[in-house]
C-alpha cells in the first residue's frame, strides 16, 4: 500500500515546482550582472582610453548611444589579417551608425609590420594602440583575434574568440545591434 | 576556467572541445547499450549523422533566405562556419523531419529509439556542465557563501559545478536502466523529467537568467512545462511506478 497515492505525490511535485519558480523570480535590474563591468556577454563593457595611430585619444564610454565593435588583433596573426577586409567593408557600409575600434595589441606586435598590413589591406578605420597590454588584460584577451560586439547601452552582446570573421557574420551581428538600439 | 586550450599555434575553444568529447563518449555508450531497447547501433549513428547534416543545412538555408541581403556582396559566406549565420529553430525542425523520415523508412519503434538515445544525452549533459565551467558561461549569481568562485568580477555561485553534479546524479540514477529491460519510453521520459526538474531547481542560482512576465525566469517556466508533460506521459503510459525488470544483458 502506498503511503501517499502516487498521483497526489506527482501533483505535489508539480505544485512545489510552481511555488519554487514563483519564489525564484527576480526584478529586471537584478538579473545577470546588470551594470558590473566584465569582458563577458551580458556585462557592461569595461571602460578604457587609448591613443590612435594619429595620437588622438578615444574613450569607450564616450561612444555610448551607438553600437561599438572592438576587434583585438596583431599583424603576425593570420586570421586577423584574413578578416581585415571584412571589417573594412562593414566600416564603409555602417560608418556613422556604429563605431569600430580596431585595437592593435602593440605590446606584442611590431608597429612597422602593423602599418604595412594596414596599407596592404587598405584599412581606413581607426586603429588604437594597446602599447602596455593593459586593455588586453582588462578584456582578458588570451587568443587573437577576439571581437566584442557592444550594444548602444554599453552592454556586451557577444564575444567572438577566433576568426576570421566573414562579412555576412559581421553584418548579421551589426544588424542585430542596430535593431536592439532603444 | 580555461576558455582556450593553446596547443602550439593552435587555439582551441575548450568548451566546444568538451562538447565534442561528450558527444563521442555519449554515442559510444549508447551504441553499446542500444540492444537493450532492441535498437541497432547503426541506426543511432545514422540518425545522429542525418540530424546533424539536415539541421546545419536547414538552419543555414533558412537563415540565408530570411537574410538574403547579408550574402549578396559575399555569397561564399554561405559556407562559413559561423554559428551566428544559422536559424536554430529551422535547424531543429529540419533535423526532426530528417530523423522522422529515417525512422519511418527503417520502421524504427518511436519510444525504444528515444530510450536508446538516453545514454548519449545523459553523458552529453555532464559535458555541457564541464563546457560551461571551462568557458565561464552559464555563470552563477553573486554570493557570500564560502564555496563561491571568483568569476566576472564577483564571488559567484559555481552554477556550472551544480549543473555538472546534477547531470552526474541523473546519469548515475539512470545507469541501471542502461543494462536492464525497462518499459518502452520510461528511460527517456525519466531523463526528461529529471533534467527539467534539475534545471528548475538550479536556475535559482544562475546569474544570467532571461526574465519573462512578472520577473519569472524563462528557463524555469519552460522546465516546469516540460516536467509536467513528462509526468503526464509517464502516468498515461502507466510507467511512473513500474519497477525495472531484472533481466541482465551482460
Amino acid at each position: 500500500m502506498q503511503l501517499i497515492p502516487r498521483r497526489i505525490l506527482l501533483v505535489g511535485v508539480l505544485l512545489l515546482g510552481l511555488t519554487w519558480t514563483w519564489f525564484s523570480r527576480l526584478g529586471t535590474a537584478e538579473t545577470t550582472a546588470g551594470r558590473v563591468p566584465a569582458p563577458q556577454t551580458g556585462f557592461l563593457a569595461p571602460d578604457f582610453t587609448l591613443e590612435t595611430l594619429e595620437g588622438q585619444t578615444v574613450t569607450l564610454s564616450s561612444l555610448r548611444g551607438q553600437p561599438v565593435i572592438i576587434n583585438f588583433w596583431a599583424s603576425w596573426c593570420p586570421p586577423c589579417r584574413a578578416e581585415m577586409p571584412a571589417f573594412q567593408a562593414v566600416y564603409e557600409e555602417y560608418q556613422g551608425r556604429i563605431s569600430l575600434l580596431s585595437v592593435n595589441t602593440a605590446y606584442q606586435d611590431n608597429l612597422s609590420d602593423a602599418l604595412a598590413l594596414l596599407a596592404e589591406k587598405g584599412a581606413t578605420f581607426p586603429i588604437l594602440l594597446d602599447t602596455d597590454g593593459a586593455v588586453s588584460r582588462l578584456y582578458a584577451i588570451i587568443s587573437l583575434p577576439t571581437t566584442f560586439f557592444i550594444g548602444a547601452d554599453g552592454v556586451i552582446a557577444e564575444v567572438v574568440v577566433g576568426g576570421p570573421m566573414t562579412e555576412a557574420g559581421l553584418r548579421a551581428r551589426i544588424e542585430s545591434l542596430l535593431e536592439a538600439r532603444p | 576556467m580555461l576558455p582556450i586550450l593553446q596547443i602550439g599555434p593552435l587555439a582551441l575553444r575548450t568548451g566546444d572541445l568538451l562538447l565534442l568529447v561528450g558527444i563521442f563518449l555519449g554515442l559510444n555508450l549508447a551504441e553499446r547499450r542500444a540492444r537493450n531497447w532492441g535498437v541497432k547501433a547503426d541506426h543511432l549513428y545514422n540518425l545522429t549523422f542525418l540530424a546533424m547534416i539536415a539541421g546545419i543545412l536547414g538552419a543555414r538555408l533558412s537563415f540565408a533566405i530570411q537574410n538574403f541581403s547579408l550574402f549578396r556582396e559575399s555569397p561564399l559566406n554561405l559556407f562559413s562556419f559561423d554559428a551566428k549565420l544559422l536559424d536554430p529553430f529551422s535547424g531543429i525542425a529540419f533535423a526532426s523531419i530528417a530523423m522522422l523520415v529515417y525512422g519511418q523508412r527503417k520502421k524504427l519503434a518511436f519510444w525504444p529509439t528515444l530510450d536508446a538515445f538516453v545514454p548519449a544525452l545523459a553523458v552529453l549533459a555532464v559535458f555541457v556542465g564541464l563546457s560551461h565551467l571551462a568557458s565561464g558561461k552559464a555563470f552563477g549569481a553573486p554570493t557570500a557563501l564560502s564555496w563561491g568562485i571568483d568569476l566576472w568580477g564577483a564571488a559567484r555561485h559555481p552554477s556550472q559545478v551544480y549543473e555538472t553534479i546534477a547531470a552526474l546524479a541523473i546519469l548515475a540514477f539512470l545507469w541501471r536502466y542502461f543494462s536492464r529491460q525497462a518499459a518502452s519510453g520510461r528511460t527517456f521520459l525519466l531523463f526528461i523529467v529529471m533534467s527539467a526538474g534539475a534545471r528548475l531547481l538550479l536556475e535559482t542560482w544562475r546569474g544570467d537568467s532571461l526574465l519573462t512576465f512578472g520577473g519569472l525566469r524563462l528557463a524555469q517556466v519552460i522546465a516546469w512545462v516540460v516536467m509536467a508533460i513528462g509526468i503526464f506521459l509517464l502516468e498515461r503510459q502507466g510507467l511512473a511506478g513500474k519497477p525495472v525488470e531484472s533481466i541482465e544483458h551482460g
